[in-house]
């Protein structure tokens, strides 16, 4: 049937039969992931904001409750793939507060730097990204060609660029050498000039303010009521870092700012970003010159790493402590208990809640995900905005599908 | 720890127990006393943010009494007080209060635990499964749904190309 002009004209507005629907998604390009929005519109004008998700849902929780403490961070990898040793030291950092292992100072400092890179990792995507959704698309090439270096240190490490399972109760799989050292610190001396290059392609970019500025306002108020946290609470005015209330790994040893907005919109969550990775970079700079020499993992006295091989071959302790620790009827000693541990990931703070039962698998594995409880927020802020807009808060939100359904 | 004197005069003086485990301080609520608890604490306590709301399945739990536990982790944003709200729920009446009305954050996040424990909250404004498709039954984070096996997946029926 063709339309015609008048059809509109003589829709009854009070009975809002004109409005029509979209479904934005699963599979659309500036989703990035899967999900699907179901958007009630008025011409151009976002009137309502239905998100319909699950899609990449597979029982990570489930698995979790079969999985040991060592296991599991495999899964646990694949929640935020941008950032996946973050959610790591999430993991691991719930699991030794619920056994009461105490890290040694070589892994801290080695584990913050990693957590670090992760930022930088998350933070480059999502800004490379925003400018690639609203047309910009050469910061996004920049952005990604220092993303590559960071695989490459991480790769170096670990032997595995995206899913890394690193980390272990009690320490990390392997320590570094003065290579990687190297790899860190002219890295962090490269960065600089592609964020300024980022800096100078966005920031000032009429295009790119004239699509972020003013658009998807969270109010403190609403942050606070929606449970945000991270970048996004903090662009809306909330002070609020776990690197600095509650330091866990080198944190507390180690120098630098909170960054924080008032504005609350997209753009101010990209600038907010962008300083982040500035003090990510002060962070690592700090910390890869005080990496502490000694002992990587925890000491045989805290029976929680596995012993060296050359250890379980030539004495009866390390074939002893090995066996302690793979047998199915031992393993790690938990408590019989339950704790809630957070770290602040790029996205968030990204928290776990494990009960133990007091064998080495969690009963119950809880993943608070930041993705999931930033989405939440997406209907409140999208209303009233154009269809164009829904691009540019998705992408300043920065939701990780695999994270959102778990 | 936090000033615990209008939890006090709000729930009486053994309306609540108090537990603590590493850094984590918990106060234990009775299920129908949770939500004056929690606007108790969101109002007069200055605990104005929901972190996380979850729950678990304590059905062979070493010396667990009740059958589900419900966790709310609230924190304070002026201070960076946390404080965690633990209550338990057991069949049949698997409801809850819910808290909405107190934190739009809580929307999802009981939606989640709807979908996976199959606990009600009662004035949830849009209580739908929100993970797992609206024809599933089964509520898979229960201790008692197996990790692996033939399940409601099984019995969708299958769509073929011609037929869509």
């Amino acid at each position: 049937m063709p339309f015609e002009v008048h059809d509109l004209a003589e829709a009854d507005p009070s009975t809002k039969e004109y409005l029509w629907t979209l479904n934005f998604g699963p599979q659309h390009p500036a989703t990035h992931t899967t999900l699907r929005l179901i958007l009630t519109l008025d011409g151009e004008t976002v009137v309502k904001a239905v998100p319909d998700i699950g899609f990449l849902h597979s029982g990570f929780e489930k698995l979790g409750e079969h999985l040991n403490f060592n296991q599991y961070v495999t899964i646990v990898d694949r929640m935020n793939y941008i950032s996946p040793l973050a959610n790591e030291i999430a993991w691991h950092h719930a699991v030794e507060k619920l056994l009461g292992i105490e890290l040694t100072p070589r892994c801290r400092y080695l584990r913050t730097i990693l957590a670090e890179l992760m930022r930088l990792h998350d933070h480059l995507l999502n800004v490379g990204a925003a400018g690639l959704d609203l047309g910009a698309f050469t910061a996004f090439l920049y952005a990604f060609q220092q993303r590559e270096l960071i695989y490459d240190i991480v790769e170096f490490a670990s032997g595995q660029r995206f899913h890394t399972s690193y980390t272990r109760v009690g320490g990390l799989l392997y320590d570094v050498n003065d290579e990687w050292v190297g790899k860190v610190r002219s890295f962090v001396k490269g960065f600089g000039k592609t964020h300024d290059d980022i800096h100078k392609l966005l920031t000032r970019n009429r295009i790119f303010m004239e699509r972020t500025k003013g658009i998807g306002v969270l109010s403190r108020e609403q942050a606070i009521n929606l449970s945000c946290t991270g970048p996004l609470a903090r662009a809306s005015g909330v002070v609020r870092d776990i690197r600095k209330d509650d330091p866990y790994l080198a944190y507390g040893d180690l120098d630098f700012r909170v960054i924080c907005a008032q504005a609350g919109d997209c753009y101010a969550r990209y600038l907010v970003r962008m300083e982040e990775m500035r003090e990510s970079i002060k962070i690592i700079e700090q910390a890869v010159e005080n990496i502490p020499s000694g002992p990587l993992n925890v000491d045989r006295e805290g029976k929680a790493v596995l012993p060296g091989k050359s250890e379980v071959y030539r004495s009866i302790e390390g074939l002893i402590h090995h066996f302690e620790l793979v047998m199915p009827n031992r393993g790690l000693p938990a408590p019989t208990d339950e704790v809630y541990a957070a770290t602040e990931s790029p996205n968030g703070e990204l928290g776990f809640y494990i009960v133990a039962d007091g064998t080495d698998r969690a009963y119950r594995a809880r993943t608070r995900p930041p993705s999931f409880i930033h989405f939440a927020v997406f209907p409140h802020i999208i209303v009233g905005h154009q269809i164009s807009d829904v691009v540019a808060i998705l992408s300043s939100l920065n939701i990780i599908a695999a994270e959102l359904d778990r | 720890m936090f000033d615990q004197t209008p939890l006090r005069e709000r729930l009486g003086p053994s309306g609540y127990t108090t537990s603590q485990f590493r850094d984590n301080f918990r106060l234990h609520v009775a299920a129908e006393r949770v939500y004056d608890c929690l606007q108790c604490l969101q109002q007069a306590c200055g605990f104005d943010m929901l972190i996380d709301l979850s729950a678990v399945d304590y059905l062979d739990y070493p010396g667990a009494k009740d059958r589900f536990g419900v966790i709310y982790a609230l924190l304070n944003t002026r201070s960076g007080q946390r404080v965690y709200v633990k209550t338990a729920v057991n069949e049949p009446e698997l409801r809850l209060p819910s808290a909405v009305s107190l934190w739009k954050g809580a929307d999802w996040m009981e939606r989640e635990v709807y979908d996976m424990f199959g606990i009600e909250f009662t004035g949830h404004p849009d209580l739908r499964r929100i993970l797992l498709p609206d024809e599933f039954t089964g509520f898979p984070l229960r201790k008692d749904y197996p990790l692996r096996g033939r399940g409601e997946r099984h019995n969708f029926p299958v769509i073929t190309r011609a037929e869509s």
